[in-house]
């Protein structure tokens, strides 16, 4: 006979295996068209590109070479390839000064946000979440508008004589700055506000009784008190800066390309599958080397809170 | 007297506040002004005219590139959300199982991955699976949009169904509801704003795709952002404000929905 242990432990048999039922359109659908095919991007970057595109079922170590290097074509020796290396630096350059402009602006702003009276704190919150949920194609369209030569920047500070004529910043550098610092500030502000928003003022309060000046308040005990939300924000900029694609497009016009425009020239007129593949790995272990610095970031915090 | 002490300010921090909430919405406030104007250059103000709108309506490339983008995420969106709910009641309210934390991790990956390794990932992939079976529809999209919107659909979803304890459920299967009737009648119309808001937060994320929609679209199947993006590359017109005008308004709404929704507590 069954003893009442039997039972009970049979029935959360069946309740876990009814979660896994439950669960299975999601798992299945994210494994089919997410998760599973990043496996086949690993074995095609060790093949042999294809004449038209698409990849020969023919190992080579070729592409992961190419990555990082270049063959002479007469005495196949090999060299650090300046086009690829640039890219990279660019990319990582241009992602990790995207994280601290958005975090200079982003900061302020969230303890602004978090200093407000309850009432109207929903209401800054929510000027925040717009430009969140509006489409970053149409927001870096917009920034688009503003830096062009032609544009408002340029034909304010004509009209004031500071510039005689206008200042290139479209196509450079500069404009996939701010047009990144723009279309991921939102990403930075949230999860800061929401530090911020927890933070017990009675403890700022208690750092000014014993003669603590502003400066050392922020830094001392506001500062490591929202360092997870700094954290996470800075994870949530990061990562899909690194792999930008449509403000590069946009805003660094052809020359000024990032890794992801470098990849999809590989699927394009580069016919380099193989190639594109092993750049998109690499994108992909750089996002995961910032997603292990976050988690054992987040996870020494909570070890000392606790 | 001296001035008196406020512990929650900081220097420049208002300042730098004010800056940058009159940044986020400077460019698209010029963005939707010139989108009504005259001149057919998005420079010089030629006065107001809805002409933009009008030729942008009329264009049978913007029409059909919109109806696919619904089309697209009505499906996506209604079929993630779907899995999205499922997938909340199997790891929410529960001792932790073998496994669990397994699913969460397949869920939340769609937003670990960057957008252009997935859509090289599944460029490869669809591009097979045409060769193998003929098929190019809007399926492939379909798939790919309904896999990177369930993360955002189980958030809200998640994040109701935590706030709801068991006791409604268990009160009904004591009054000898079936788990189905106990669902239908306890636990859906409970947790139906959480699905509401998931279901807006699809919807407008498989709408602003581009990245994913980009890699995997086939020939002749622009949507309404890939659409912009190749038109922006080509040049600009004031037909691309007021495309971008109509999409900002639609969002606006649906984010102002999403928010009451999501904040109406009973």
């Amino acid at each position: 006979m069954a003893t009442a242990e039997e039972i009970a432990r049979a029935a959360d048999q069946r309740d876990i295996r009814n979660r896994w039922y439950l669960s299975a359109p999601a798992m299945l659908t994210i494994f089919f068209a997410a998760v599973g095919p990043l496996a086949i991007v690993l074995v095609y970057s060790f093949l042999t590109p294809g004449s038209y595109g698409d990849v020969k079922w023919q190992f080579s170590p070729e592409a992961w070479v190419s990555v990082l290097f270049e063959r002479d074509i007469f005495d196949d020796t090999l060299s650090l390839a300046g086009a690829h290396m640039s890219i990279f630096w660019r990319s990582v350059k241009l992602a990790i000064v995207t994280t601290i402009i958005t975090l200079a602006i982003g900061f302020p702003t969230a303890y602004f946000m978090a200093t407000r009276s309850e009432k109207t704190r929903d209401l800054w919150l929510f000027l925040i979440t717009i430009p969140f949920w509006t489409n970053l194609l149409i927001r870096t369209f917009a920034v688009l508008q503003i830096i062009r030569n032609e544009g408002i920047v340029n034909t304010v500070l004509m009209k004031l004589g500071i510039v005689s004529a206008p200042i290139q910043i479209l196509y450079t550098d500069v404009a996939i700055l701010i047009g990144m610092a723009y279309v991921y500030l939102p990403l930075m502000v949230l999860p800061v506000y929401a530090s911020m928003e927890k933070l017990d003022f009675r403890l700022v309060e208690a750092g000014y009784d014993l003669y603590a000046s502003r400066w050392q308040v922020l830094r001392r005990i506001i500062f490591p008190l929202v360092k997870p939300g700094v954290i996470a924000g800075s994870i949530l900029v990061f990562i899909p800066a690194i792999g930008a694609y449509v403000t590069p497009s946009v805003l660094g016009g052809g020359k000024n390309m990032m890794l992801s425009n470098l990849i999809e020239l590989q699927f394009g007129q580069g016919r380099n599958w193989p190639l594109g593949s092993a750049l998109s790995i690499t994108v992909m272990l750089i996002v995961m080397v910032a997603l292990l610095v976050y988690v054992r970031n987040a996870g020494s915090q909570e070890v000392r809170h606790g | 007297m001296a001035k008196s002490f406020s512990i929650r300010h900081q220097p420049g921090f208002t300042t730098i506040a004010a800056v940058c909430f009159v940044a986020l919405y400077m460019p698209i406030i010029v963005l939707v002004v010139y989108a009504f104007n005259e001149a057919p250059s998005t420079s010089e103000w030629g006065g107001f005219s809805l002409k933009w709108f009008q030729s942008a309506s009329q264009n049978a490339q913007v029409i059909d590139a919109t109806l696919r983008s619904f089309q697209i995420a009505a499906i996506a969106a209604t079929l993630a959300t779907i899995a999205a709910t499922m997938a909340a009641l199997a790891t929410t309210r529960t001792p932790p199982y073998p496994g669990l934390t397994f699913k969460y991790a397949m869920i939340n990956q769609p937003l670990m991955v960057p957008e252009i390794v997935t859509g090289v990932a599944l460029l490869i992939f669809f591009s097979r699976i045409k060769i193998f079976t003929g098929y190019s529809g809007l399926g492939y999209l379909i798939a790919a949009h309904t896999a990177f919107c369930i993360p955002f659909a189980y958030l809200p979803i998640r994040a109701r169904l935590e706030n709801m304890d068991l006791s409604l459920e268990r009160a009904a299967a004591d009054l000898y509801a079936t788990p189905w009737q106990a669902f239908r009648r306890v636990t859906l119309p409970l947790l139906w704003p959480g699905i509401l808001a998931g279901l807006m937060l699809a919807f407008v994320i498989s709408l602003d795709d581009v990245v994913i929609t980009e890699f995997v679209k086939s020939g002749g199947q622009d949507t309404l952002p890939t659409y912009m993006l190749g038109q922006i590359r080509r040049g600009i017109t004031p037909e691309i404000n007021a495309i971008s005008t109509a999409f900002l308004l639609l969002s606006v709404v649906i984010v102002t929905l999403f928010f009451f929704v999501s904040r109406k507590r009973d």
